[in-house]
């Protein structure tokens, strides 16, 4: 019993056991009905060992989506606990748990697959290419994020979650401090996704470089994959950062070394600097793939070109290098010199420049366009002004000597929900409505999704504005509860029902995928938004191969110039298409993954070891294996192509 | 598979190419993670608490073995590129055989070095300073490990399926990376141990 006794929840309540139960349950009942459905073997062929960009892309969207809902149940049960003074539904610990998980679910487990979501699916058709350099690698980087996902998400019910903060600073997140193993989860399951997410990064950066259609010039890319591209770049440069500062804090908790301890030389604020110098750049790998989708709707229901494609890209170049030149002003109270905070300050702001001129060519894009307020559009078109005051506090908390009053008070938690909502948020949701049609063959429903639009958007006003006033008068943030004599409770209780207004439409998404599911028609063509770049020109559903003949590009719209200046996308003969082999190496992996994962959290080092020889056995196989992959006849092509409306 | 004869073997083909690509990026991606572990390592240099300095454990004639080791090798898996160049696959496979008996020598040398330091009252758990340099030597270290095992499965390829633009890629990328370990190990000896003792 005494082994067992580890996994034990260290603070239990009621909603933890129900939550339990409940896990149980949907577990149970999914094998049931894999079981009864007999669908085991056609999860198998078509899901846990598929290399197809397509369906990896799908499979991040709905992790995304469901982390979605985990997230947000955390976001609206503190919104609840904070709704009224001195309120008894979350204890501090509770509370310290909840917006601990929040922060990390949202950002790594939320944003990150919905934008590796996007990625997949999009960037091999916007260059015209069969699939990513790598298909194995990139089913990998999707196991490796499930699997850190999954190990992430049980903490709750099994040993207790993290309550450290996303930030997780040492010495709090230390032994002493946090001595469950919650924190080991969350370096664990951290690392474990984010080698999944540079293995993407590496993925990305070779198929962009290197797998464009002929005559697509780097200066003829579609925006996404311009902002793709440089995302993945700042994965490459950000995240070994992350996973060095991530195996420091490990092993200072498995086996007391002392990098950020606060005896025998350690050095706590070293933890912080290696955090945000992989955490800034990481706001930037979420927001600027958000800025690509932007880019690619406003040009779309505008009907005109993007405006100024070149001050586009070297605006995010900028930003990529400048997003590594900041990271000190998360932390301007925390002990460094004048100077120093006066050079962040300087940079931070700089940063406002490139952003600003973005601003400048979506307002222009849209300038005598002729505009078409179908639901990606509204997003497209609520974000620019949310966005600008997002930005704006943060020139605010960019100046270090003003930071002393907003720092750690709810004035930051609103600048970045601020920036992060209608940011990246609304860009995935915007970009949700506006692939959905090509991957799934029906649009979803345009009314329902106005609804959902104008619930998050008054929801996310209501909830966020008045944060900044109580974050002025100094309502710190993480705290779990406040007095009545702060104040603090009618704009506290405003926030509340602003978050519930967001979690209703949250709910209409589902609601709507249902409803469009049940009711849209299936005969919608394969450009119903009468878009303007590659990825339109093939069929909707896109066949496996992607294009039966490799495109030939003219410019960085180059499907709307076919459409409209004659210009001939497609020639020559349909010829034998080579494809990957499916594999089931990757799924096991991760399911490796997530027991070594799992056997380091609670420092059982027998089936740590069995498991990390595990992983490299699963190497050594990889290397010694032969696969060529296999080939589409050109027979099967004519026919896929006929059978999905002619061939293209 | 199409095959460009007019390209060396090991980029031949496109996903060849792709391959090689994609190796160089993931070392800017290794080059980060040495870079993170260099900046720990120089922030916490000086921060011994009650243990040992760098100057007190440092001893100059392993570090030299594993020097002059380490480069040797580097210069013996390049004389093995250039024979798989000219397509002679048993001066190759020797070539690679002699890199990875130098690579182990490289490692028994190391793992002699930690005993040391273990007897010398420097561990992982003694200071920031040690925890430091064995993280990064440690990492260094499980890299030449990783590449002694992959080298291997290498050779055995080539022997059974002889140079092919598959077998010539993988042998080409496995260079790409043992003459990496070997420009962080110059990082490693000029920056830790030259300054340490000094």
């Amino acid at each position: 019993m005494e082994f067992f006794e580890r996994f034990a929840i260290p603070h239990p309540s009621p909603a933890i056991y129900a939550s339990m139960v409940a896990i149980a349950l949907v577990s149970i009942g999914i094998v049931a009905g894999l079981t009864y459905f007999k669908k085991w073997g056609y999860l198998w062929r078509e899901w846990l060992t598929t290399v197809d960009h397509k369906k990896i892309g799908i499979m991040y969207l709905v992790s995304a989506l469901l982390m979605l809902f985990r997230g947000g149940a955390d976001a609206i049960m503190m919104r609840a606990q904070l709704a009224t003074p001195e309120a008894k539904l979350l204890d501090a610990q509770h509370y310290n748990e909840i917006f601990t998980t929040h922060g990390v679910v949202m950002i790594i487990f939320m944003a990150m697959p919905f934008i590796f979501a996007f990625m997949n699916l999009i960037v091999p058709l916007q260059i015209g290419a069969r699939d990513v350099a790598f298909p194995r690698l990139n089913a990998l980087s999707f196991w490796l994020f499930f699997a850190g996902a999954m190990l992430f998400n049980i903490s709750f019910v099994i040993g207790g979650s993290p309550d450290a903060g996303w930030t997780s600073y040492f010495p709090l997140a230390g032994n002493d401090f946090s001595e469950s193993v919650g924190t080991n989860y969350y370096m664990l399951a951290i690392q474990i996704s984010g080698i999944g997410s540079l293995m993407t990064g590496i993925n990305m950066c070779t198929t962009i470089l290197k797998m464009r259609a002929p005559g697509m010039t780097l200066m003829k890319m579609p925006m996404f994959t311009w902002s793709a591209f440089i995302a993945n770049v700042i994965i490459v440069f950000a995240f070994p950062v992350l996973t060095v500062a991530l195996i420091m804090g490990t092993t200072d908790r498995l086996f007391a070394t002392n990098f950020f301890t606060t005896s025998n030389g350690g050095m706590d604020m070293l933890w912080a600097n290696f955090f945000w110098i992989w955490g800034h750049p990481e706001v930037y790998i979420l927001i600027l793939p958000a800025f690509g989708l932007y880019s690619e709707i406003i040009s779309t229901f505008s009907r005109r070109n993007l405006y100024g494609y070149s001050s586009m890209v070297w605006s995010m170049v900028l930003i990529s290098l400048l997003s590594f030149l900041v990271w000190t002003h998360h932390f301007f109270t925390m002990g460094q010199g004048a100077l120093t905070n006066s050079i962040f300050s300087i940079t931070t702001m700089a940063i406002a420049v490139p952003t600003g001129v973005k601003i400048f060519n979506w307002l222009f894009t849209m300038w005598k366009g002729k505009i078409r307020f179908t639901v990606p559009m509204l997003y497209s078109v609520g974000f620019i002004p949310l966005f600008t005051i997002g930005g704006v506090t943060g020139v605010m908390l960019a100046m270090s000597a003003a930071d002393y009053q907003y720092h750690n008070t709810m004035f930051l938690v609103a600048h970045f929900h601020n920036t992060i909502i209608p940011g990246v948020v609304f860009a995935m949701l915007a970009g949700l409505t506006y692939y959905w049609p090509k991957f799934f063959g029906f649009m979803l429903n345009e009314k329902i999704g106005k609804v959902t639009f104008w619930l998050l958007t008054v929801g996310f006003v209501l909830a966020f504005f008045p944060m900044y006033l109580t974050g002025l008068d100094g309502q710190a943030r993480r705290m779990y509860t406040y007095s009545e004599a702060t104040g603090f409770g009618p704009l506290n209780m405003l926030s509340f029902i602003g978050a519930a207004l967001m979690a209703i439409g949250f709910v209409t998404i589902v609601y709507n995928v249902y409803y469009s599911f049940k009711n849209s028609s299936r005969d919608i063509g394969s450009d119903p938004w009468d878009a303007r770049s590659l990825e339109w020109a093939t069929h909707t559903p896109v066949p496996e191969y992607n294009f039966a003949r490799t495109p030939q590009i003219s410019s960085s719209e180059t499907f709307w110039d076919s459409k409209k200046n004659g210009h001939v996308l497609f020639k020559g003969e349909i010829e034998e298409i080579h494809m990957p082999n499916n594999s089931g190496v990757p799924f096991v992996m991760g399911m490796i993954f997530l027991v070594a994962g799992f056997s380091f959290i609670f420092a059982l080092w027998i089936p740590a070891v069995i498991a990390l020889i595990g992983i490299f056995v699963c190497m050594a196989m990889r290397s010694f294996e032969k696969d060529h992959g296999r080939h589409i006849s050109v027979k099967e092509i004519k026919e896929t192509e006929e059978q999905l409306g002619g061939a293209k | 598979m199409h095959i460009d004869h007019s390209k060396p073997l090991e980029y031949s083909t496109q996903q060849n190419q792709l391959n090689i690509l994609g190796f160089w990026i993931f070392l800017g991606a290794e080059i980060m993670l040495f870079a993170t572990l260099f900046t720990a390592y120089f922030t916490l240099e000086g921060r011994t608490g009650t243990g040992p300095t760098p100057a007190e454990i440092f001893e100059i004639t392993p570090v030299l073995i594993e020097t002059l080791v380490l480069l040797t090798s580097s210069f013996t898996i390049g004389l093995g590129i250039h024979a798989m160049r000219l397509g002679r696959k048993n001066a190759m496979i020797t070539f690679f055989g002699i890199t990875l008996l130098l690579g182990l020598c490289f490692l028994g040398v190391e793992i002699y070095e930690f005993m040391h330091y273990y007897h010398v009252g420097a561990t992982y758990q003694t200071s920031a300073f040690t925890a430091a340099l064995l993280t990064t030597l440690g990492t260094h270290g499980g890299h030449v490990t990783l590449g002694l095992f992959w080298g291997t499965f290498i050779i055995l390829q080539v022997k059974k399926r002889g140079l092919t633009p598959e077998t010539a890629n993988k042998s080409f990328i496995f260079s790409l990376y043992w003459h990496f370990l070997d420009v962080v190990w110059i990082f490693i000896f000029s920056f830790i141990y030259l300054k340490g003792m000094m």
